[in-house]
């Protein structure tokens, strides 16, 4: 499904130092570094697996993420998507896949959510039996009967969450990222959300990639994690695997059963990439 | 009183930190005031008189321009309009200071600041224009004392308003536009579009009935030498009367939004 | 026939995105009312303003007040015009900071069709019933005696300036991808324009008619087929002057297109 290869990419970014002098000098002359964002990522994704994509923040996952969603070019590099490369076909390569931003709407503020949908069905020129199909389908699946016809605004953060994934699976994507798709919900939103993608992976066979810094998100939905720090590849593995690595890199406590955080944690810093 | 002080310096500081706004703030005052001399001239050369001395319009402009930040009634605190919009009003309440003197010590700090800071480059640019659209000196040291007093004034009016619209926003589930209609007409009167003496005489009187003529008004027309010296002493009276009128209906109307806030909770 | 279609299907997508906007600027319908009547207001307060002015003269630079009025009101018109249907190049800044361009990205249709239509703004039509307004009054009191062809020149100057306006809206939302903190330098040019393009550019001397004409050609829309239309002259191809509008818009659009371009290799 997914074959990434030997994938870099570095970002100019703008100095800048605090201080009044400093400023008016940017404003003249500004200088640049360069940070490397990405430095030869490789990694395929077989159809229908379900990976977790881990990392301490600015690792480079949002630039895979953008990578594989076509959004962003790559310095070098190859990455073929279901024969696609993403970046070149944009248009042809976003009808495929779903996108879920944990932390940014995608449904109209004010409006009830299913004119949102329906908006959505125009953008991606779903045809309406296939869309009704699709909607009821996503309806039972995720309990929206009840909301469909509020605004959004007078949802709470769990039922939008709910509708955002709605939103993003209407035109049957193949391929459905999420980034962060359980931040700040509560318990029963969290448990709903994951159960859903598990049977959409089953019943589909949609292919997930999923970011997160909840780990019990990585242990419920993904059968396979990868790890990423300052740009490298670091682990690609199951859990347990990643559960070892923590354990016999670290200081040997060996008996201690360490839960998911402590983990993370101590790879983190094991493999120094914080 | 030193708290207020230190709430006029965090805003002070607060303002100076946008730098490159600075640069298109100037530009655009500049092209701005630079136009509305160009136009200014072409009515002067077709028409022969005018009811000011082109001259005096010219540096009525420049001083417009310099000092927008200062006399404006459309730019609200914004953070102060988020508190009443998102009722984080309730904080304020808590604080141990009345609310109506510590938005307006806070209103005067952010305009004086970013005034002070817009000003200069204007200013120094407006006096460098080659010869018809350069800004004159003011007519004579009494004129420009009278200028700072009169701009304190009429800048203790048009805050007094603006705190009066702060205020009514209590009282309307839509602030913005009430915002919006109200200062639309404000500006015209205020003689921010063009200066009250091109106004025809009927609508000058009733212009002059009214607080907005006691803004920004008096003070440039004072520098550039317009207004009368007999008309002077009234003028500042008005400022004085209208300054009292609107703080007293402001702190009224607060003392009545108060209880609102409290029994509503915000 | 491919074209055709996607065309017809691009424009029903706008529609369905304006029915939106409306919708939603409809739950806060006194916010609403009030916006459009301070706009309103705002755009009145010009045409007293001329209208005053105008009370001590009969004329500037040889145009009366019925002539300025017209010039006014067209470009009133043009400037509203643009505001209304690119209004999403406006806010974009915002867009781009907030992150919502990626989404845009992610969508199987054009992105400018997504920006405009996104932000639809109905609320701007307070300054068109000032619009409407003084252009009634204009074409009444000025000296221009009304026949199809000057119809049909009104109608061009108004379409090629609201061409030249969005065509800046979508520089200053193209300069936006270069890393530039604040883009808010192109509104000298579109306010800049809409407040002072209320008197034919002549007025304001040989310099700045030069600068309108071959740096932003403002003059295209405003002064060359004014001429024509106040009977100063008679070369009947200025009225074709805002055709030219077509190459500046094409220029604005290629400054996006390098943004977007720099958007996809650089991210924000």
């Amino acid at each position: 499904m997914i074959t990434m290869e030997n994938v870099c990419k570095s970002y100019k970014v703008a100095k800048r130092d605090a201080g009044f002098r400093a400023a008016c000098k940017a404003l003249v002359h500004r200088e640049y570094e360069a940070v490397h964002a990405l430095n030869n990522v490789s990694f395929t994704v077989r159809d229908g697996e379900m990976v977790g994509y881990i990392g301490p923040n600015g690792a480079g996952k949002s630039s895979t993420i953008k990578i594989l969603s076509g959004i962003l070019t790559p310095d070098s590099g190859t990455c073929v998507i279901d024969g696609r490369v993403p970046w070149k076909n944009r248009t042809e390569h976003v009808r495929q896949i779903g996108v879920v931003f944990g932390q940014r709407s995608q449904l109209w503020w004010d409006i009830p959510v299913i004119d949102s949908f329906e908006l959505i069905k125009e953008i991606y020129s779903i045809s309406t039996p296939q869309y009704n199909n699709k909607l009821e389908e996503l309806t039972q699946l995720l309990q929206l009967q009840e909301i469909l016809k509020t605004p959004t605004r007078q949802l709470s953060l769990g039922q939008r969450m709910r509708c955002e994934v709605a939103a993003s699976l209407l035109h049957e994507p193949r391929l459905l990222f999420l980034d962060e798709p359980t931040i700040g919900l509560d318990a029963v939103s969290k448990l709903a959300v994951r159960d859903f993608i598990k049977k959409l992976n089953e019943e589909h066979k949609t292919t997930v990639i999923l970011t997160t810094h909840d780990m019990q998100d990585i242990e419920a939905i993904a059968n396979r994690v990868i790890l990423i720090g300052r740009g490298q590849i670091l682990l690609d593995g199951t859990l347990d695997e990643l559960r070892r690595a923590a354990v016999s890199d670290g200081n040997g406590n060996t008996d201690e059963p360490l839960d998911l955080d402590h983990v993370m944690a101590c790879l983190y810093r094991n493999l120094n990439i914080l | 009183m030193r708290k207020y002080y230190l709430f006029f310096k965090l805003r002070f500081a607060a303002g100076i930190q946008y730098r490159m706004a600075a640069v298109t703030a100037l530009t655009t005052q500049m092209v701005w005031g630079l136009m509305e001399c160009l136009a200014y001239k072409a009515i002067a050369e077709s028409s022969g008189n005018m009811p000011m001395d082109y001259s005096a319009v010219v540096s009525y402009i420049w001083l417009k321009e310099a000092l927008l930040a200062l006399f404006n009634t459309w730019a609200a605190d914004n953070d102060i309009f988020g508190m009443i919009l998102n009722g984080d009003i309730s904080y304020e309440l808590c604080r141990p200071l009345s609310v109506y003197s510590m938005w307006f010590s806070r209103t005067a700090g952010g305009r004086i600041s970013e005034a002070l800071l817009r000003c200069i480059p204007v200013l120094a640019c407006a006096f460098l224009m080659p010869y018809p659209y350069k800004m004159g000196l003011p007519v004579s040291a009494g004129a420009f004392l009278l200028f700072l007093l009169t701009a304190v004034l009429g800048l203790g009016v048009t805050i007094a308003f603006c705190m009066l619209v702060y205020i009514l926003c209590f009282f309307t589930i839509s602030p913005q536009g009430w915002r919006m209609a109200l200062t639309g007409a404000v500006d015209f009167l205020s003689g921010n579009i063009i200066p009250l003496p091109f106004f025809p005489d009927k609508y000058l009187r009733i212009a002059q009935l009214l607080p907005f003529a006691y803004m920004q008004n008096i003070p440039f027309r004072i520098y550039c030498g317009d207004l009368a010296a007999a008309a002077i002493p009234s003028a500042i009276a008005g400022q004085v009367f209208w300054f009292a009128a609107l703080t007293l209906a402001g702190l009224l109307l607060w003392k009545k939004a108060e209880k609102r806030v409290v029994v509503q909770g915000g | 026939m491919g074209i055709i279609m996607r065309i017809w299907k691009s424009i029903i997508l706008y529609l369905r995105y304006a029915s939106i906007c409306v919708r939603s600027a409809m739950q806060y319908k006194l916010s609403f009312l009030l916006m459009i009547i301070g706009r309103f207001i705002i755009a009145f307060n010009e045409f007293i303003a001329i209208k005053f002015l105008f009370s001590g003269f009969e004329e500037i630079k040889g145009y009366s007040y019925g002539d300025v009025l017209l010039c006014f009101s067209i470009v009133q018109m043009s400037f509203t015009l643009s505001e209304l249907f690119g209004n999403g190049f406006k806010v974009f800044s915002g867009m781009i900071k907030r992150g919502d361009f990626d989404r845009i990205l992610l969508r199987p249709c054009s992105p400018i069709l997504q920006i405009i239509g996104n932000h639809f703004e109905i609320g701007r039509t307070g300054p068109m019933i000032t619009a409407v307004i003084t252009l009634v009054i204009g074409i009444r009191t000025c000296s221009v005696s009304w026949n199809a062809a000057a119809f049909f020149t009104l109608a061009l100057m108004i379409a090629g300036g609201a061409l030249l306006f969005i065509g800046l809206f979508m520089l200053g939302a193209g300069l936006c991808f270069f890393s530039i903190e604040d883009t808010s330098i192109i509104n000298v040019l579109t306010y800049g324009a809409k407040s002072h393009g209320k008197y034919p550019i002549d007025v304001y001397g040989r310099g700045i008619l030069r600068f309108c004409t071959y740096i932003i050609p403002y003059t295209l829309f405003q002064y060359y087929p004014l001429q024509y239309l106040l009977g100063r002259t008679t070369q009947w191809r200025l009225a074709f002057y805002p055709l030219g509008i077509v190459v500046f818009l094409a220029l604005c659009y290629a400054v996006w297109r390098i943004g977007v371009h720099n958007y996809k290799s650089c991210g924000a």
